[in-house]
């Protein structure tokens, strides 16, 4: 199996049709431009289709109507793009479609800028939309990953009848890496008995609906709802860990910032500080087991986020008070650079847990 | 083996395309690579930059911050990046528009005139390929010959009358790199 050079973008849209993805319902918005252009080129080339729509808001709906009648099917933007989704990823969860929405973050909050960003952490892992929901958030850290977790977001997306989040800030989209590409495509497309597929194909009536007008229904399905989140957060918490064993300044950081700390490590070791690196896989599920493990023996947190301290609110919900928790991060679209967060640990290790 | 290249320039200049063609390079050779581009919104003429990191093990940061090679296209970017080369790195300008010199004195610095070499060679787009062959020279990061099957891959076929330019493009540039350091010849 050799190895090509794969942009991020292009990595995302490869993985959805060896997915089995035939839909895709978009709207160009940098820095996740280039996927849209690929699969605009490359859908047709597997009899599926590309379709560029007027608006975010008609995306998200068009992916709700394919998802409908069973397809697997993507959309994908960026942050001011997401936010317009939001009404429809609520839609989307209340009906228990399964879909793929792919947010590649750049500076915000507004109009912001086309830098990469993992601002929107807290939208995409508590919300967005209105109501209780979850998405499945899955935060891919390299460009093999966007190919391979772009396939895994279409079959738990499918397992669990939810919508699922592929989130990666800007530069992952534009970024190029080695990857490899399997010889052969294994697609597990699952029987959808519940898809309005017309009466041809199933037993009676198929209604899809998130209207409930009585309460007592709409708590029934709240329940459903309720469990199944159960469901996912017992089965598919994901985490890396990286250096931990005597680690007692634990950095946790996800996407490209994993990237980053992982050097930061590194470099920590080399000049004598026990660090190790905690990478989340999933945002949501957060990995509260593993991260709550950690806390057991680790002496301090450090979150390092594009942000101003998101995902550091889950850190200190699974440390639940062993550890004190920091957080540094850049914002507006800034990356830190390992310089930066190696003196950020210096001095937090030396300012106390090392003495 | 770690070779973290930033190469800096503005639209136009094909810093993005050296740099892709020397990940690419990089692939063929087996190598772990990432490379990470940096532009600005502008359609022409706006900053043009990017990271090209070459290793025998895991990338860990894609982003080069502290690079061992810079390539510097233009005024500006030596202006903006020299200081953040690792010291006993290399520096290589453009010198047939960055007049000023490399002040550093913990570098090697290695003026090129890419574009009056282009134009020498017939053909001025090729003053990217010029300073990549001095970068191939100086570093070993990969092999001339694994760029020119690059070159292939990257020049769409309609191009293909060019790639024997090219070539002869990155192989004066090794030679002014090679004459830069060892005037004598010996």
């Amino acid at each position: 199996m050799s190895k090509i050079l794969m942009k991020g973008n292009e990595a995302i849209g490869e993985g959805a049709v060896r997915a089995g993805c035939r839909y895709f319902f978009g709207y160009p918005i940098t820095p996740q431009s280039e996927l849209t252009h690929f699969l605009a080129k490359r859908l047709p080339e597997v009899g599926g289709l590309y379709m560029q729509a007027e608006s975010e808001v008609a995306s998200i709906n068009m992916v709700y109507g394919a998802s409908c009648a069973g397809a697997r099917v993507m959309t994908s933007s960026s942050g001011p793009g997401i936010s317009l989704m939001q009404e429809g990823l609520s839609y989307l969860a209340g009906a228990e479609l399964p879909s793929v929405v792919v947010n590649l973050m750049r500076g915000g909050p507004g109009l912001g800028n086309i830098a990469p960003s993992q601002a929107d952490y807290f939208q995409a892992t508590k919300g967005g939309g209105h109501g209780d929901y979850h998405l499945i958030v899955l935060a891919p850290n390299s460009v093999q990953e966007l190919l391979d977790m772009t396939q895994t977001a279409f079959d738990l997306a499918d397992k669990y009848r939810n919508p699922v989040m592929i989130m990666a800030d800007g530069v992952m989209g534009q970024m190029m890496e080695p990857v490899e590409l399997a010889d052969q495509l294994e697609i597990k497309q699952v029987a959808k008995p519940w898809a309005t597929t017309g009466t041809d194909y199933h037993e009676g009536r198929n209604l899809i609906n998130s209207c409930y007008v009585i309460p007592e229904q709409m708590e029934d399905l709240n329940n459903r709802l309720e469990k199944k989140y159960a469901d996912i957060t017992r089965n598919e918490q994901q985490c890396e860990g990286y250096l931990l064993e005597d680690a007692e300044i634990v950095l946790v950081a996800f996407g490209m910032a994993s990237r980053i700390c992982r050097a930061v490590v590194e470099k920590a070791r080399a000049g004598g500080i026990p660090a190790g690196l905690i990478r989340p896989i999933t945002l949501w599920p957060f990995p509260m087991e593993f991260v709550s493990k950690v806390a057991d023996k680790a002496k301090i947190f450090l979150a390092v986020e594009l942000n101003m301290g998101q995902m550091m609110e889950d850190v200190k919900l699974a440390a639940s008070g062993r550890a004190p928790v920091y957080h540094y991060g850049r914002l507006g679209g800034m990356i830190p650079d390992v310089r930066e967060v190696l003196r950020e640990v210096e001095k937090l290790y030396r300012g106390g847990v090392g003495q | 083996m770690l070779e973290a290249i930033y190469l800096a320039g503005h639209g136009g200049q094909g810093t993005l395309s050296t740099g892709q063609l020397l990940a690419l390079a990089a692939v063929k050779e087996g190598k772990c690579v990432s490379y990470v581009p940096h532009y600005g919104v502008e359609k022409r003429g706006g900053v043009s930059n990017c990271g090209v990191t070459v290793s025998d093990r895991q990338v860990s940061s894609p982003f080069v911050t502290e690079p061992t090679v810079l390539v510097a296209m233009n005024s500006l970017s030596l202006e903006r990046y020299e200081n953040a080369v690792v010291p006993g790195g290399l520096i290589i300008t453009n010198s047939s528009l960055v007049e000023a010199k490399v002040s550093r004195t913990d570098v090697k610095a290695v003026p090129i005139r890419a574009n009056d070499e282009a134009e020498a060679l017939g053909d001025p787009l090729v003053a990217n390929n010029i300073i990549l062959g001095a970068v191939l020279e100086l570093t070993g990061v990969v092999s001339i010959k694994t760029v020119e099957e690059s070159l292939k891959e990257v020049l769409p076929p309609r191009h293909h009358h060019k790639i024997p330019v090219n070539l002869k493009a990155l192989e004066r540039g090794a030679q002014l790199a090679r004459e830069y350091i060892n005037p004598t010849g010996e």
